[in-house]
């Protein structure tokens, strides 16, 4: 199979789609990760500010 | 339906949904590349066929998650659903990347089979105007600082937009292209040998799973946001001084 002519192009085309999807979860994660963080820091200095 | 309008509820579904959505979309994943590296080679295009299976799903969703966009704009401007918005400006991103991998891998399939990377038929043209009105989206959404606003005219943009999706499927029947036909979504059945279909079917189910999943990802962290500049602003009124920090990650993105 990787003998094939034209092998390289399908493994080309099989990394892109891999390299694009891997870009898609970890901008999504990252952005969950910032907003909870930031969400949660903000209900912190909340709570503190309050006495709880 | 309508209790999905609630973001609480929303948040809740999500929390049940992905812990099993996202292993299912993993094993299908890993399911679909065992059968698309086990199916035989094509009789003509040898194992260049298997950029198919990549290609096609990705072009399916491509149109596909255009559909949800433009049902979710008529929710924003008809409906007035309350989460309508959030889930036409989580997927868009994901529809220009869907649509992206689409052309790459398309692109990448010609080279060998066509002698050339692009030519400008009608259904590689069709396809780069919908990259093209989800990158106009994204940006859309970016440029306009006011939420409603925004959706507004996201939804007006979009719902102009759809008129492209008919052009996208019916190109390659309408004029003569480099393209080849519909082969499996047509009048009369799939046309192509089952030992190929059933891969390209897994993997299209892998694909709509990964949508599925990232989907749901990106409203909640819409609702998150949304929830983020709400706190913010009642900070920023009560004269907290975390509030200005905050503000730059609730407009974000």
């Amino acid at each position: 199979m990787i003998a094939a002519p034209h092998f390289g192009f399908v493994v080309a085309a099989y990394a892109l789609t891999a390299a694009t999807i891997l870009v898609m979860i970890v901008a999504i994660v990252r952005d969950y990760r910032a907003l909870s963080a930031a969400l949660d820091r903000l209900a912190a200095t909340r709570g503190a500010e309050r006495g709880e | 339906m309508l209790n999905l309008a609630s973001p609480t509820v929303f948040l809740a579904v999500t929390r049940r949904t992905l812990p099993w959505l996202t292993p299912a979309t993993a094993a299908l994943f890993a399911l679909g590349l065992v059968l698309a590296f086990a199916a035989p080679p094509d009789y003509q295009q040898g194992e260049t066929v298997r950029i198919m299976y990549v290609h096609v799903p990705a072009a399916w969703l491509s149109t596909f998650i255009y559909g949800v966009m433009t049902l979710a704009s008529l929710g924003t401007l008809v409906w007035r659903h309350p989460l309508a918005d959030a889930a036409q400006k989580a997927a868009a991103p994901l529809g220009a990347a869907f649509t992206f991998i689409c052309l790459a891998t398309g692109s990448l399939w010609g080279k060998p089979m066509w002698g050339t990377y692009w030519v400008w038929d009608a259904r590689l043209t069709s396809v780069l105007a919908l990259f093209l009105v989800y990158l106009g989206l994204v940006a859309l959404w970016r440029s306009i600082e006011d939420p409603g606003r925004a959706a507004r005219a996201a939804a007006v943009l979009t719902l102009v937009g759809c008129v492209n999706l008919p052009i996208v499927k019916f190109s390659v029947d309408w004029w003569n292209t480099l393209h080849q036909p519909a082969s499996v979504f047509r009048l009369g059945g799939p046309t192509i040998a089952p030992q190929l279909l059933w891969p390209l079917l897994v993997m299209g189910l892998a694909f709509l799973a990964l949508f599925a999943t990232l989907w749901l990802m990106a409203v909640r962290n819409e609702i998150l946001r949304r929830r983020l500049a709400r706190l913010t602003m009642i900070a920023a009124a009560e004269g907290d001084a975390l509030a200005r920090p905050l503000a730059a990650r609730s407009q974000g993105a």
